[in-house]
Formats: C-alpha cells, sequence, structure tokens
C-alpha cells in the first residue's frame, strides 16, 4: 500500500551542473570535523577540552549539556588537532585528522529481527548514531526518551543539483533495510519512505515501510511536505525524520557493530571542476573534494543552494549534507537592472521577467541578492512555492512579533527552515524567511520547549 | 575610470564612518535607481529571483503609461474641441503636457521629499513604493487642480496615510486615494462639479466641464455613445477615462502577474452585478443612474481605473487569496451603489475602495481563522481517537 502526494505549489529551480553519475573514492582526506552549530539547540559538553587525544571511530566527543543521553561520536578514528571556537568561545568545529587505517569501536552486533525497541534505542544513541536522528517540531535532536509518533525518510530529492538518494543507496542496501527494519521498532507509527513516482530502484522493495509515491515539483522531495500531506503534525506530537544514507548508517552500526559514518558527497554546480559522487565519511574538509577554491570568487555550500551553509576553503561538509555546491559569487552591478524583462539570463519565478518562459532551460546562477530587503508588499508569491497548508506570510509576521500563539495557531510546530527555502528564494522583498521561522523556532524552545 | 567607480567615489562620503553618513539612504537610494547593488546573499537561500520591489513597482508604472499618455492628449482635446473646429495631435499632447507634468513633478518632488526626510531619520532605505503612488496621484485628480493642492494632498498622504503607520507595506489605505479623498473634503469645489473636468471650464466661456455621471446624477441627457467611453474621449479626472489604455495596463500587470486577476475580475463582477440589479429597479428611483445601463456603468467614471490600478494595491488590499475575491466583490457593487444611491456625489469607486481597505484586515482575519479552525480540529480528532 502507498500514499500519493502531488505537489502543485513549488518550484523546480533548474541549474547548471549536475553531478554525473559516478562514484569515486577519495584520496586521503586532511581532516574530518564534527561541528556543534549542524545541531539546533545542543550546546555540548566536551570531553576533550584541548587537542592532542587519540579516539577510535565511534568514541564519545561530546554530549548534550541538556542530555547526556545524546551523544556525539567521531566519524573517523585519529587524533583530535583543534577546537575551534567563535563568539562567546562557543564551539564551531572540533577537527580531527584521521588515521591512515580506521579503527572502530566494537559496539557489538544486534539482530535487528530479535532486538527489542529499548536496546535498539539504546545502541544507536551510544553510538552517536542518534544524531543522524531529527524531530519535529523545531527541527532538533531526537530525545531518547521519546517514541515517536511516526518516522520519515525521503528517498528522494527536488531541491536544485541535490544528491539523488537512489543512486547514492545502490550499493548500500542490506544496511538501509537494516537501518529501517530498526527504526520501525521505535515508533508506534509507521516508517515512511518517500519516493519519487515511477522510479524503479531497489527502494520499492524494502520492507517495514509505507511508501510515499511522489509527485510534482521541488520542495516535493522535502521531507516536511512529506509529512503535511500524508498526517501533519499536531501539537504536542513528535515525529522523528532521518536522511536517506543516515539509514544506512544506523543499519551497517546493527550488522557490524560499528559506527561508520560513510557519506556520498555529490560535487555540482556551475563553477565545479570535477563533478560526480565521493565516497567519503561524515564531515570530511572539501579540500579533499574540489581541491583549492577561490572563495573570493566561488561560493562553497555544503548541502544544496537553497538550504545550505557557507563553508570556507578549508570548511567542512556538515553534518547531515551528501551535496558540495559551487555556484560563483554574484559581487556585481547591474546598470538599470531593476527595468521589467531585463537580464532575463537570471533565473525567475516572477513574470517580470521572460525567464519563466524558458521552463526547460538551465542556468547558471549566481548569489546576488538581485535587490535590497524591503518591506513586505507583495502577497501571494508565497503562497504560490507554499505547498503546506500554511498561510508563510502570516506565519513569518507572528514569529518577527515574538507572538507565541499566533505562531502556534498558524503551524509552526509543522514548519523547519527548509520548508521556507523557496519564500526565500521568490519573495521581492528579500525578506530571509528562513532566518525568521529558526527565530520562531527558538522562541518556541526556549518558552514551549 | 568606469561610470561605476565614478559613481562608488561620489557615494563615499555617505557610506559608513563617512562625514554624510547620516544620509546614507537618500545617496543610496539614487544609487540603486541606477544600478541593481551588488549585494550578495548573506543568510538562507544562497540564490534569489532576479525580481525585486523596484521592478515590481517600475512595471505597475509601465502599465499606467498608455492611459497617462491618452490622459495628455485628452485633457489638451477636450477643451480645444469645444473652441476651436479642429484638433490636430500634437497642439492637444502640447497643452495636456503643459499641465500635466507639472503635476507629476509636484507629486514626485512633494512625495519623494518626505519619504526621503523619513528615511533617513529612521535609518533605513528608501521604499519604492511611492514611484506608483506618485505618478497616480496626478492620474486621478481633474487637469484644473492648483498645483498647491496637489503638494497639500501629497503631504497629507504621505505623512498621515502612510508614514504614521510605519511606512510602505503597513498602511492601511491607498496612499493616492487617500490624497484625492483629502483633496475631495478639503477642497469640493476643486473636486467635483461642472467646472473642473475640462481645462479652464471656469474661466472660458462656453466651455463645459460636465462628466457623464455627473450630468446623469442631473438627470440630464448624455451626448456620448459607448464607443465613446471605451475610446475615453469624454471629460473626467486626467488619465481614468479612456478604457481601452487601462485594458492594456491590466494586460501588462495581469501578464506579469503584479495585479492581482482575482481581485480585478471580482470587482468586475460586483460591479456587473449591481449594475443589472438598478436596471431591473424601476427607472429614475434616485436619478438617471439608476436606469443607466450596466456595461455603461462599468465604463465610465473611475470605475475601470480604480479597479485594475487601485483595489490591486497588494498591501492594502486583501492578502489572502479568498480574502481577494471577496475584497475585489465588494469594492465593485460598492463602487455601484454609492454611485447611484449618494446624491451628493456622482462617482463612487474612490469611497468603495477606501472602505474596503479599511476592511481588508478583518477580511483576512476571518480567512486566515479559517485555517487556524482546521488545525485545532485536527488537533482534536487526533486526541479524540488516542484517547
Amino acid at each position: 500500500m502507498a500514499t500519493d502526494i502531488k505537489v502543485k505549489r513549488g518550484y523546480d529551480l533548474k541549474l547548471v551542473g549536475e553531478a554525473d553519475k559516478k562514484k569515486v573514492p577519495t584520496s586521503s582526506p586532511r581532516a574530518f570535523a564534527v561541528k556543534p552549530p549542524n545541531f539546533h539547540a545542543v550546546i555540548p559538553q566536551l570531553l576533550y577540552k584541548k587537542p592532542g587525544a587519540h579516539l577510535k571511530a565511534g568514541e564519545e566527543l561530546f554530549f548534550s549539556k541538556y542530555n547526556e543521553k545524546v551523544r556525539f561520536t567521531t566519524p573517523v578514528s585519529g587524533t583530535i588537532q583543534e577546537i575551534v571556537r567563535g563568539e562567546r568561545r562557543r564551539v564551531m568545529e572540533i577537527v580531527i585528522a584521521p588515521d591512515a587505517e580506521i579503527e572502530f569501536k566494537d559496539f557489538g552486533k544486534l539482530a535487528v529481527d530479535s532486538a527489542d525497541a529499548e536496546a535498539l534505542k539504546a545502541r544507536i544513541f551510544e553510538s552517536g548514531c542518534g544524531t543522524f536522528i531529527r524531530q519535529r517540531p523545531y527541527n532538533v535532536v531526537a530525545n531518547p526518551e521519546d517514541v515517536p509518533r511516526d518516522i520519515y525518510i525521503s528517498g528522494c530529492s527536488t531541491a536544485p543539483l541535490a544528491a539523488d538518494p537512489e543512486f547514492i543507496l545502490e550499493d548500500q542496501q542490506e544496511e538501509f533495510q537494516a537501518g529501517v527494519s530498526a527504526l520501525a521498532k521505535l515508533t508506534t507509527g509507521k516508517v515512511y519512505l518517500g519516493l519519487r513516482k515511477g522510479s524503479s530502484s531497489f527502494l520499492r522493495s524494502v520492507r517495514d515501510v509505507h511508501l510515499v509515491e511522489v509527485e510534482g515539483k521541488h520542495p516535493a522531495g522535502n521531507v516536511g511536505v512529506q509529512i503535511a500531506k500524508t498526517k501533519p503534525i499536531n501539537k504536542g506530537e513528535r515525529v522523528w525524520t532521518v536522511g536517506p544514507e543516515d539509514v544506512a548508517i544506523i543499519g551497517r552500526l546493527l550488522l557490524t557493530g560499528r559506527f561508520d559514518a560513510r557519506r556520498t558527497v555529490a560535487v555540482v554546480g556551475s563553477d565545479a571542476q570535477t563533478r560526480q559522487y565521493f565516497k567519503t565519511r561524515v564531515g570530511v574538509s572539501v579540500d579533499a573534494l574540489v581541491g583549492k577554491v577561490d572563495t573570493s570568487k566561488t561560493r562553497l555550500i555544503s548541502g544544496d543552494v537553497l538550504t545550505g551553509e557557507k563553508l570556507a576553503a578549508n570548511g567542512y561538509m556538515g553534518w547531515f549534507d551528501n551535496t558540495l555546491s559551487l555556484i560563483p559569487e554574484g559581487n556585481q552591478y547591474r546598470m538599470f537592472g531593476w527595468l521589467p524583462f531585463r537580464h532575463n539570463g537570471i533565473p525567475s519565478k516572477s513574470h517580470t521577467s521572460f525567464s519563466w518562459l524558458f521552463s526547460g532551460k538551465k542556468y547558471k546562477v549566481n548569489t546576488s541578492l538581485n535587490g535590497e530587503e524591503r518591506a513586505m508588499v507583495m502577497t501571494g508569491e508565497m503562497e504560490e512555492v507554499m505547498p503546506l497548508d500554511i498561510y508563510p506570510m502570516q506565519l513569518l509576521k507572528a514569529c518577527l512579533a515574538g507572538d507565541i500563539e499566533k505562531m502556534e495557531q498558524l503551524g509552526i510546530y509543522e514548519v523547519v527552515p527548509e520548508d521556507f527555502a523557496l519564500v526565500d528564494f521568490v519573495n521581492s522583498s528579500k525578506v530571509e524567511a528562513q532566518d525568521i521561522i529558526q527565530m520562531g523556532l527558538n522562541i518556541m524552545i526556549t518558552e514551549v520547549g | 575610470m568606469s561610470f561605476r567607480e565614478k559613481i562608488d567615489k561620489l557615494k563615499k562620503p555617505f557610506e559608513k564612518g563617512g562625514k554624510y553618513e547620516k544620509y546614507r539612504p537618500a545617496a543610496q537610494a539614487f544609487d540603486t535607481f541606477l544600478f541593481v547593488p551588488n549585494e550578495t546573499t548573506k543568510t538562507g537561500a544562497h540564490v534569489r529571483d532576479a525580481v525585486d520591489l523596484k521592478r515590481v513597482m517600475m512595471t505597475v508604472d509601465l502599465a499606467l503609461i498608455p492611459a497617462l499618455l491618452f490622459g495628455i492628449w485628452n485633457a489638451g482635446y477636450q477643451y480645444l474641441s469645444q473652441i476651436q473646429t479642429e484638433v490636430g495631435l500634437w497642439e492637444a499632447v502640447g497643452l495636456g503636457l503643459t499641465k500635466v507634468i507639472p503635476m507629476i513633478l509636484v507629486s514626485y518632488i512633494v512625495g519623494l521629499g518626505i519619504e526621503f526626510i523619513f528615511a533617513v531619520k529612521r535609518g533605513h532605505d528608501v521604499n519604492e513604493g511611492y514611484l506608483v503612488t506618485g505618478l497616480l496621484i496626478p492620474m486621478i485628480f481633474p487637469i484644473d487642480t492648483p498645483l498647491w493642492m496637489i503638494a497639500v494632498s501629497v503631504a497629507f498622504a504621505v505623512l498621515l496615510g502612510k508614514e504614521a503607520f510605519g511606512g510602505t507595506g503597513m498602511n492601511l489605505l491607498n496612499p493616492a486615494l487617500t490624497a484625492r479623498a483629502f483633496a475631495f473634503f478639503a477642497y469640493p469645489t476643486y473636486m467635483s462639479g461642472g467646472e473642473v473636468w475640462v481645462m479652464n471650464a471656469g474661466k472660458v466661456d462656453g466651455v463645459s466641464g460636465e462628466t457623464i455621471l455627473g450630468k446623469l446624477a442631473l438627470n440630464d441627457d448624455i451626448a456620448y455613445s459607448t464607443s465613446d467611453m471605451l475610446m475615453g474621449m469624454i471629460p473626467g479626472s486626467v488619465a481614468e477615462t479612456s478604457v481601452y489604455m487601462i485594458l492594456i495596463g491590466a494586460a501588462i500587470l495581469l501578464f506579469t502577474k503584479v495585479g492581482s486577476w482575482r481581485i480585478m475580475l471580482s470587482a468586475l463582477i460586483g460591479g456587473i452585478v449591481m449594475g443589472l440589479i438598478f436596471n431591473v429597479l424601476p427607472a429614475n428611483l434616485t436619478n438617471g443612474l439608476t436606469s443607466f445601463p450596466w456595461y455603461q456603468h462599468i465604463l465610465v467614471g473611475g470605475f475601470m481605473f480604480g479597479v485594475v490600478f487601485m483595489a490591486t494595491d497588494p498591501v492594502t488590499a486583501a492578502q489572502t487569496i479568498k480574502g481577494k475575491w471577496i475584497y475585489g466583490f465588494l469594492i465593485g457593487i460598492f463602487s455601484i451603489m454609492i454611485r447611484v444611491v449618494n446624491p451628493a456625489y456622482p462617482e463612487g469607486v474612490m469611497m468603495a475602495i477606501l472602505l474596503m481597505n479599511v476592511f481588508a484586515p478583518t477580511i483576512d482575519y476571518y480567512v486566515v481563522q479559517a485555517n487556524i479552525k482546521r488545525r485545532e480540529k485536527r488537533l482534536e480528532t487526533t486526541t479524540l481517537k488516542s484517547a
């Protein structure tokens, strides 16, 4: 049995620079890093305050100050090289120089079919795999004490140039199945797996899942849309979401007893030299994938161009990201660029440019804001890319006002910033919708919890 | 040195730490008029749509130009055709320009002046909203309005209609209509009656300046055909008369999706419905307007202009999709109703739009409330199930 969902309100931003369907191993990366800011609302309690300690893959680096059961472990074996701190001594990165041969901490195998939920959960969180499980509402790391209503995995991606999960998982079928079966035991509901309608990968034959057949424009592939269209989140409910390759990491833990955080990263974008998939591990230094990049001319983005995180030339991939996008920086002036129907080479959903007429064309896009921030004036443009049953502008205004009751009424529990990524893109007032939603979520976390 | 470098040099004292740092918003406004700035994305999505607010506003200005050009010609034509037998195209345009250009200049100088002062005082960038308002105002005033009167009305509209509410995006009432309504109540003799709609009608004997609606309200006969009304060679506010030209503007707004088709269509339907209702009532119930055919109701006066360019102002209109339907429909209904039933003033579009501006937030409130109720109901049913 499967549920069909179709997304009409959205936008497919077509860009040049797709990755070839080819997987290559990375040649000995310089370093790996765990970045605590990737986990919202986690304040890290470090086990090693200074560099120098040598750890096996799967050994603990830090835990969450508010919940010591949420443990963060190292994805490779090696020596802690540096602990990078930001403003107010906030821990930004824990950098690990990898060993030539990875040594794993042995957690012991666990037969998924016979193990009970508590044992599975304990193993997953103890090994650090729990950090791959994110909870909605709030988009935070899951709490091991919770039993989620349902668990959602999106096996398709519609974001611009995003890595294709079906291709990534081709050689991890057994692990994926084990991961799914384990997750199915952690919830009272179901594990939902979103697949593009008509795809014919092995994912179709995965057991212990409820298939969601996804059709339509971006953000159809976003797990948030799949939740909203199947069983929207109500106040008080907890839903977990897990990335597709992360499910395989969980599966591998149970099959082998190792925290073997393999990550397949697609290098994409018009500024990328070799566009292909790299087989590496979570948190790899990006120079291992793309070499030296002049970041004054090229923007390095861990993730897709709509939701990703801007990286320095010597930065590290984000914990959850499987796409590395390289696009040109857009530091140029455009004379009389505000004239309608001028500069049609810039992608635009708005009909004030002719570019919407060429819907099949792939664009080379840069990071220009194409304007300046203004008051919210135009109405209706945000709604056109919001497939959720949400009034986007009204919710944004409630977040800006910090009105908890209003936010709750308008559906703050159902959204995370990535659901507003296209709103960022289309709105003519250049309002930072994702930031505003994150701000609203932060208020909810501190005030309501 | 390239043009861009020259501008950067000129702008230097206005940047942070510069001598005239305080006036940065003003300098920035001029700069962004020439160039779309080089600003790149800092947070959020790394790539953005080519559209910005300036482009949106310029699209509306573009849509207004056909009606404006016709209005300039018609201003000259309406006067000249009454004092001489033949009127040359350029003769009429020339005369119209001498009247309309000063009106536009006064509107922009006063309005943008106030906007600049507020931007500098509040330290935010100048919003582009006034680009449209500033052009709309001269287009909806009678041709003989004294320039000082336009200046005072603009100042009132921008200060009390807009900045008092917090500036662009926050205002409750359409600023251009606020200016007109202010002038209408403050200087009624200049804004209505039989002598203001044609140039010099009050001064030169033999030139009459009565609008169609004005005549009907007095139960006079009208000498214009339906095609005159479509073409727009009739007296009226500067640019409201030509339905053809307004339709070109509407086409631009609809093609670019800058104007809401829902509001335009529902207002048109509302106007037709109300016109039909009055048509079936006994003739001359109030005055000649009762039996004025419904299709001509739609064509004359400011109805089309108001529906296409004023009712669709996104800030003061309803913001939700359902809300837009209701809002537009009621504007249509009230426009014709005020026209026919109100004895003091033969045109109702301005009042109808301002009235619905006031009610738009209420309409939206109920539409959004439905979404909230749906969410609450979903919560209720799931808790019931699990209980």
